[in-house]
């Protein structure tokens, strides 16, 4: 790198030449950070904004030069009774914090915090032109409206007993089907494996209306287990995740445990499961999220049935709802997300190589 | 393969002993794959032959299904999409959604991804964390968020867009001309899985090749042209093949946040929602799958195209292209 020809550079200077190589390091260093944290300011504005509006109260969006964080108006007390404050403009482009007493058109009566003792004052100018002192204030009003609103611990069980369950049937059937397709040599096992893989990009909706019916002959329609039944019987996704996994498992122990008279089944429970917990815990974070995020299928099955839905339908509604309510709904937005969230944040390494195995090694 | 598999079943007979012991592990495995070929079988396969079925009947959801309560139709459901007043214009605002936010799902992971490989950023694991984080968050709180951060008086886009000196941002949500391409930048944000994936794709060049372009005078933009992209390209070609899919089947956003009737003015009114409302709030099953056809059909034949063309463009490095 340092023999980058430099337009202008003498060679008898090599001095300077080395100054102008820093210089650029450090600007690339500056641009690659500044970037950075650019993006993420993009990225995290919609989430600072929830934020903000589910501390807010509904009457601070509409005020004019309000402050974008959770504020309320500060007040001064003077003589046991609470008077806002007002930045006041004064001579120079000086400016005073000044409590307003007794507001007229042209001036008002106004009395200074720092100097209590001077007493009340007449201050010319119009009060509403002046920009009212705010204080940070957060309110958990919107969340206790929210947790009134919408029975969350019954949303929050639903969902959880959903994901549990589903996931619980994911695990089995999946590491069932990806041994199967790992450590057996089967006529036409490959044919399966592309019917398997294809099944992937198979869009919901070429097969919702016939499972819709299916499961209406069964009476299972405004019951769980149309989402929860076909979770048993295991899916693309997760069975690849699962196989590329345990390929990675040299085949010598498990051998070693058939020769010690091991079946199939304690085989896979006693060798392979305990040497694949990433990836078994890979599938379970998946899925877990996958049925905690579903709408469309809840949405279908359930029928209207609110005591059985999930919290990602029970708060749908919630979308339409801002414009009356948007620090209620940013309320339900913060809920809803809280535990997906501080799952990632715990088991975000996991995650990523989840990812990863599925995308990369396809 | 199948030459393998017939010698095998054709000296099978001359070999009882193996016979019997690989019949037992043919059983074994199968047993094994058997929650899957019975699930593939049940909710998949079958189903989709009966939605080519029920594409011919005038089958409603009001009443059960059974004999006599729906008719052949032959070709008539396919005759109506071709008139329908709803389902071509929706084609549109699907394609349109399509169109801007797959070229948008490539590049904006990838400036992700190069972006937090680089090792002049501070902190390069800090800042994964974050940008996966709206990747976790649910649809249904997504749609609120943005449902807010966009509103045109209020959210601190448009806020942010004034204080650029923008003096008249769009109306988002509220304007039919902005509505789709807000959906865009909220499918946008939801893009961590891609930027892992290419993360580690970026991971895998092997150092050498950046090594040797640099001694031969490359610059750090012919080598991410001629060394990064095409290593990373069978990554890319999974995303790409991944976003047309989920892009022809996208709705669930569009639903919360414009109803069902695709507010405004039907501009949010995507292809699958229009399935949606002639199967589950107009019943009308027959020509419903109809519309599950096309769009099966459309990702069959896109999934097929962008493999066929994919195996030319793509490099593996391996040299197996599969």
């Amino acid at each position: 790198m340092t023999t980058t020809p430099l337009p202008g550079g003498s060679p008898a200077k090599p001095v300077n030449r080395n100054l102008l190589y820093y210089a650029r390091i450090a600007l690339t260093r500056i641009g690659v950070n500044g970037l950075g944290l650019l993006m993420l300011a993009v990225f995290l504005l919609p989430l600072g904004y929830v934020f903000a509006t589910s501390f807010k109260l509904d009457s601070q969006m509409t005020t004019q030069g309000a402050p974008l964080w959770p504020a309320a108006p500060s007040t001064y007390n003077y003589q046991g009774k609470d008077y806002p404050l007002y930045i006041v403009p004064g001579a120079g482009g000086s400016t005073q914090r000044l409590a307003l007493v007794n507001p007229y058109r042209e001036n008002s009566d106004m009395v200074d915090p720092a100097h209590p003792e001077k007493g009340v004052f007449n201050v010319t100018g119009r009060w509403r032109t002046w920009q009212p002192l705010y204080r940070f204030a957060p309110t958990l009003k919107n969340f206790i409206d929210a947790w009134e609103e919408v029975n969350f611990p019954r949303l929050f069980t639903n969902s959880l007993l959903l994901a549990g369950i589903s996931t619980i049937g994911t695990l089995i059937s999946c590491i069932l089907v990806a041994y199967g397709f790992t450590r057996f040599k089967l006529p036409g096992k490959n044919i399966l494996f592309i019917f398997l893989i294809s099944t992937i990009v198979l869009p919901p909706q070429a097969t919702i209306i016939p499972l819709y019916i299916l499961f209406s002959k069964l009476h299972w329609t405004g019951t769980w287990l149309p989402l929860l039944v076909p979770a048993f019987f295991a899916n693309a996704y997760d069975v690849f995740l699962l196989r590329q996994y345990f390929m990675s498992i040299p085949r010598e122990l498990d051998e070693a445990a058939m020769l010690d008279g091991a079946g199939p089944l304690s085989t896979l429970i006693l060798i392979i499961i305990p040497q694949a917990i990433p990836a078994i815990t890979a599938v379970t974070i998946f899925h877990f999220f996958f049925v905690w995020n579903q709408y469309f299928e809840p949405l279908v099955y359930l029928l209207g049935n609110e005591k059985l839905y999930p919290i990602s339908v029970g708060i749908g509604a919630f979308v339409t709802t801002y414009a009356t309510y948007p620090g209620r709904s940013a309320a339900t937005a913060v809920l809803a997300m809280l535990l997906p969230a501080v799952m990632f944040f715990l088991a975000q390494r996991q995650f990523m190589q989840g990812i990863v195995v599925t995308g990369v090694e396809k | 393969m199948s030459v393998v598999t017939r010698t095998r079943l054709a000296s099978a007979p001359s070999r009882p002993r193996i016979t019997v012991n690989t019949r037992r592990q043919w059983i074994t495995g199968f047993l094994f794959l058997s929650p899957w070929i019975f699930g593939f079988f049940a909710f998949q396969l079958l189903p989709i032959l009966f939605t080519v079925f029920l594409s011919f009947t005038d089958y409603k959801a009001t009443s059960e299904f059974m004999p006599g309560n729906f008719n052949y139709v032959g070709w008539e459901n396919y005759r109506y999409l071709l008139i329908d007043p709803q389902a071509l214009p929706s084609m549109g605002v699907t394609l349109k959604f399509a169109l801007i936010g797959i070229p948008l799902g490539l590049v904006v992971p990838l400036l992700l991804a190069v972006l937090v490989n680089d090792r002049r950023l501070v902190g390069s694991s800090f800042f994964r964390t974050l940008f996966y984080l709206p990747t976790v968050i649910p649809i249904v709180a997504g749609a609120i968020i943005f449902n807010g951060v966009m509103n045109a008086q209020s959210g601190w886009l448009n806020l942010v867009l004034k204080a650029l000196g923008i003096a008249d941002p769009p109306r988002w949500f509220t304007d039919p001309t902005w509505a789709g391409f807000a959906l865009n930048l909220l499918a946008i944000w939801a893009v961590g899985n891609a930027m892992v994936i290419l993360l580690a794709g970026l991971q895998s060049v092997p150092t050498e090749l950046y090594e040797a372009a640099t001694m031969d005078g490359a610059g750090p933009v012919t080598r991410f042209f001629y060394i990064t992209l095409p290593m990373i390209s069978p990554v890319i070609f999974y995303n790409l093949t991944i976003g047309v899919i989920l892009a022809f089947q996208y709705f669930v956003p569009a639903l919360l946040i414009g109803s069902a009737n695709g507010d405004p003015q039907k501009s949010l009114l995507f292809f699958p929602m229009v399935f949606y409302r002639e199967a589950f709030v107009l019943s009308q099953m027959g020509y419903a799958s109809v519309l599950a056809m096309v769009i099966f059909v459309i990702t069959m034949v896109a999934t097929g195209l962008l493999f066929y063309f994919g195996q030319r463009l793509v490099y593996y490095a391996s040299g197996d292209a599969s």
